[in-house]
């Protein structure tokens, strides 16, 4: 769930590129569902760490391990996406500031991921590595497999919630058209991007 | 660190699947209820188009 959040994370940031050399909405609202659906996950990974590091080391938290600390950072930097976007009203302004931050706390992901490989671990067990990790050989189709399944997870939800934001912007478009309104000059305040739509 | 015993630490796991499978069922819960409204609002919108065609 970790690898699959930081890659989503990671993702965000590359459709965020893609965003500012197009110009296109869309692009800022896939990083947007990427970066939420990420942080969804994030949560999760922080809740469920705590129960499994409780039940294999018999703490719910280690400070002094790299591991569990910079995924907390991560998490912590990701958290004020929201609120950035939240606290800028100018769509177009929003969507472009939106997109640095997702590019360069996507940026800080990876070089966070090699800064923890190269610090030493009290705790938490290398999984990966070139030499073979600490991972039993029997446990690595189950895991290799949980990682799929895990990624399949993140791209079906991420589908789902772009149809969603897709299909709710184009009913807003066709209660304008038919109640014969101009679209609106002064747009509510709001952290999801707004896309201009033909319905 | 030692591990705990299995004994011990398989309801710590088991919650961290409980955990794991309740996020991702209020997370459908909130899509769904967000599915419904998309729904609700696209009958108004066709009884709208039938008034204008009346």
């Amino acid at each position: 769930m970790a690898i699959v959040a930081l890659l989503g994370f990671v993702a965000g940031g590359a459709m965020a590129v893609m965003h500012l050399r197009t110009g296109d909405r869309a692009w800022d609202m896939r990083s947007y569902v990427a970066i939420h659906l990420s942080l969804v996950l994030a949560v999760g990974v922080l809740i469920t760490g705590a129960i499994w590091a409780k039940g294999s080391w018999g703490h719910w938290w280690v400070w002094d391990e790299p591991t569990l600390v910079s995924f907390l950072i991560v998490f912590l930097l990701y958290a004020t996406y929201q609120p950035l976007r939240f606290s800028i009203e100018d769509p177009e302004r929003q969507a472009r500031y939106a997109s640095v931050f997702a590019i360069v706390a996507g940026a800080f992901v990876p070089l966070n991921f090699l800064a923890v490989r190269m610090a030493e671990s009290l705790t938490h067990p290398r999984v990966l590595s070139t030499t073979g990790g600490a991972m039993p050989g029997e446990m690595r189709l189950t895991f290799y497999l949980s990682l799929l399944g895990m990624g399949l997870l993140f791209v079906t939800l991420w589908k789902f919630e772009m149809t969603s934001k897709h299909a709710s912007m184009q009913l807003k478009s066709l209660r304008r058209k038919l109640a014969g309104e101009e679209p609106p000059l002064a747009v509510e305040r709001g952290a999801a991007p707004r896309v201009k739509v033909e319905a | 660190m030692p591990a705990l015993p299995l004994d011990e630490a398989g309801k710590y796991v088991a919650g961290a699947y409980v955990v794991f499978v309740a996020l991702i069922l209020v997370y459908v819960a909130i899509m769904s209820a967000k599915l419904s409204r998309i729904e609700r609002e696209l009958g108004e919108l066709d009884e709208l188009a039938d008034r204008r065609d009346r």
